[in-house]
């Protein structure tokens, strides 16, 4: 495997690091981090391109349906273990169960919503307990990065399309 | 992206004009806001220390002495609690619809406040979860509400609305705070990076290692997304259900399909109300004039002025469809609510919720400060006496002359409500010298973006 290597492009303003990005793409670099301090539609349009959508929403979807699948069991269950006629009604079953349904959405608002929280967290990489070499504090800040890995002897090259682009600050 | 708004300063209070922030502004604004506060913020802290103190040994006694010392008599047994419990958590529906229902639509005024709203809504939750404890008394048996295994095999009766608010509330509390610790994340990310020593490393920890790459970024917005979609029909969920809790019962004056919308309605009359009452002082104080411009209390007071109008046609409706239904005992009720013990606290409902509101048609006192304050307060009281006016007269005077009975506040039960208040204004005092009470993420995307080329800006 031929050595890698790091370089990070600092950038001011957005439309520099949208050139940026647009030259590196356009030259066969993908392996590209890109830090903004806000998501910046410009910039997401550009990373975004050729992207699936987060799988966020699978979490999100399948945590929702386990939190309506045991609202249901949990009330039916539980009234079958008490099985008390109620104004000349069963304790369970079709009939007596929009009371439930209340249940039903509330826990399944609730672990759709820890679900999504799980994915978001799973799928980020979080909690991150080393700082990337690439990172710097300005990011969360006004300034914005674009970290290319690439063979170690293209370094040269991967300078210069940053430098053209508008980049600040060039470092490995 | 949506056309950047108005980019000429609009002028603030005083003619002086503000104009717009940077990205490192908003930086160094917010981390303003953390300095070491000064006398005044301490002097507020002993003021509200002191009022809890008062309220938890109110509790206290209470404990000790029985029910009967918060003035619970039959038929009386809902009373101040109740009342102020449907007060708080509807206090906390204005943080949800800023955050999650105005962030759907895309709103965008609502980033300098969706924060300090989202604390708000926390605390207000926290504070309406105390009183079902303080008013069933026994407050240690309070996990009997949690359907868990048993010897007894008894369970929860799922058919009840009271059960249903354990869910909802419980739901509501759980994801506002996801959702709010979610929205921190990428701040507390900056904090860290402008801080040193220990700071650093508690930020550190709790920013759970953000550093803002895409990969951050894409899952992050998604999930906010779904967040957002989760968190708006759960707020219209929760007051619904709290309004079942009444609704659902056969007493006369209560048992109306009207209620659900009603009461959130009421709720998000309140929330912002509240919302005001908190961000004034913390525009004022912290000079976040820049960031809180008088467009956003425009677009408060309007939402203010709304609600309030939809409030008194519920109102209407209310005395409406009493009278128009023919039943003599649901007529009786609404005639002794109107007429009898109580007309006073009545009265105040109708000019605090419905008449005070009405100077926000001028559109000077939808930007003046003072006048929002004032007109504020004025529908945090209205509310409050909304609910009492539900409560307390429409148990006071239900089917049978001999269950009738008024019910008189008493010290113990007063000096809890308002400790009660003192609890949501201690927390949130400790949250802004904590926490950025200013979304720094949210205030920059707002902001238009830093070009260099200005000449091909805004082709997108």
């Amino acid at each position: 495997m031929p050595a890698t290597t790091e370089i990070l492009g600092v950038f001011a303003h957005v439309d520099t690091t949208v050139r940026a990005l647009e030259e590196l793409k356009a030259k066969g670099y993908h392996d590209l981090t890109v830090y903004t301090p806000v998501p910046v539609h410009e910039i997401e349009d550009v990373v975004e391109r050729d992207r699936p959508v987060s799988r966020v929403r699978l979490f999100t979807l399948l945590g929702g349906l386990t939190g309506l699948a045991s609202g249901w069991i949990i009330t039916m269950w539980s009234s079958a273990r008490w099985d008390l006629w109620v104004g000349g009604k069963p304790a369970y079953g079709i009939p007596v169960s929009p009371p439930y349904v209340v249940i039903m959405f509330e826990l399944m608002i609730l672990f759709g919503g820890i679900a999504t929280l799980i994915g978001m967290v799973t799928l980020g990489r979080l909690p991150k307990f080393r700082t990337s070499s690439s990172y710097d504090p300005r990011f969360t800040n006004d300034r914005f990065g674009v970290a290319v890995h690439c063979a170690a002897e293209r370094a040269a090259s991967v300078r210069d399309i940053l430098r053209a682009a508008g980049a600040e600050e060039v470092r490995a | 992206m949506s056309p950047p708004e108005q980019r000429t300063p609009p002028p603030i209070a005083g003619g002086a004009t503000v104009a717009e922030p940077t990205y490192a502004d908003v930086n160094r604004d917010v981390l303003a806001t953390l300095r070491v506060p000064g006398n005044l913020y301490f002097t507020w802290m002993c003021v509200v220390g002191l009022i809890l103190t008062c309220g938890i040994l109110a509790w206290t006694y209470q404990i000790f002495m029985g029910m009967g010392a918060a003035g619970k008599r039959t038929p009386q047994m809902w009373a101040m609690y109740i009342t102020t419990f449907v007060f708080w958590i509807g206090i906390g529906h204005a943080g949800t619809l800023i955050s999650a229902v105005l962030y759907l639509f895309r709103a965008r005024w609502r980033t300098s406040i969706y924060r300090a709203a989202e604390a708000m809504t926390i605390f207000a939750v926290l504070t309406a979860g105390l009183f079902p404890m303080i008013h069933a008394g026994r407050m240690w048996f309070a996990y009997f509400l949690l359907p868990y295994p048993n010897q007894r095999l008894l369970w929860p009766n799922f058919k009840s609305p009271l059960v249903w608010d354990v869910f909802a509330i419980s739901t509501y509390l759980s994801i506002s705070t996801v959702f709010f610790i979610v929205g921190l994340v990428p701040d507390i990310a900056a904090l860290r990076d402008a801080s040193t020593g220990w700071r650093r490393r508690v930020f550190a920890l709790l920013s759970l290692g953000w550093e803002g790459s895409d990969r951050q970024w894409r899952h992050y917005r998604r999930a906010y997304g779904l967040f957002a979609a989760l968190a708006t029909p759960l707020v219209l969920s929760v007051h619904s259900v709290v309004s079942w809790d009444f609704a659902m019962a056969l007493v006369p004056g209560w048992h109306s399909t009207l209620f659900a919308p009603f009461f959130v309605d009421g709720a998000i009359f309140s929330g912002f109300a509240m919302v005001l009452v908190l961000g004034l002082p913390m525009r004022h104080f912290f000079n976040l004039h820049a960031y809180i411009r008088d467009r956003h209390l425009d677009a408060m007071a309007k939402l203010i002025l709304v609600t309030g109008l939809v409030l008194t046609y519920f109102y209407i409706c209310e005395l409406f469809t009493s009278w128009y239904s023919g039943d003599h005992i649901e007529k009786a009720s609404l005639f002794w609510r109107l007429t009898g013990s109580y007309s006073w606290a009545l009265a105040t409902m109708y000019f605090c919720n419905c008449f005070a509101p009405l100077i926000l048609f001028w559109k000077k006192a939808r930007t003046n400060p003072v006048i929002l304050y004032v007109i504020s307060i004025l529908v945090l009281i209205g509310m409050w006496f909304e609910r009492f006016n539900i409560i307390v007269p429409g148990l006071a005077h239900d089917f049978y002359p001999y269950t009738w009975g008024v019910y008189v506040p008493t010290i113990t039960d007063t000096t809890i409500i308002v400790g009660s208040f003192a609890w949501f204004f201690i927390l949130f005092l400790g949250f802004i010298k904590l926490m950025p009470s200013l979304s720094i993420v949210e205030v920059k995307e707002t902001l238009a973006a830093p070009i260099k080329d200005t000449r091909h800006a805004g082709h997108h």
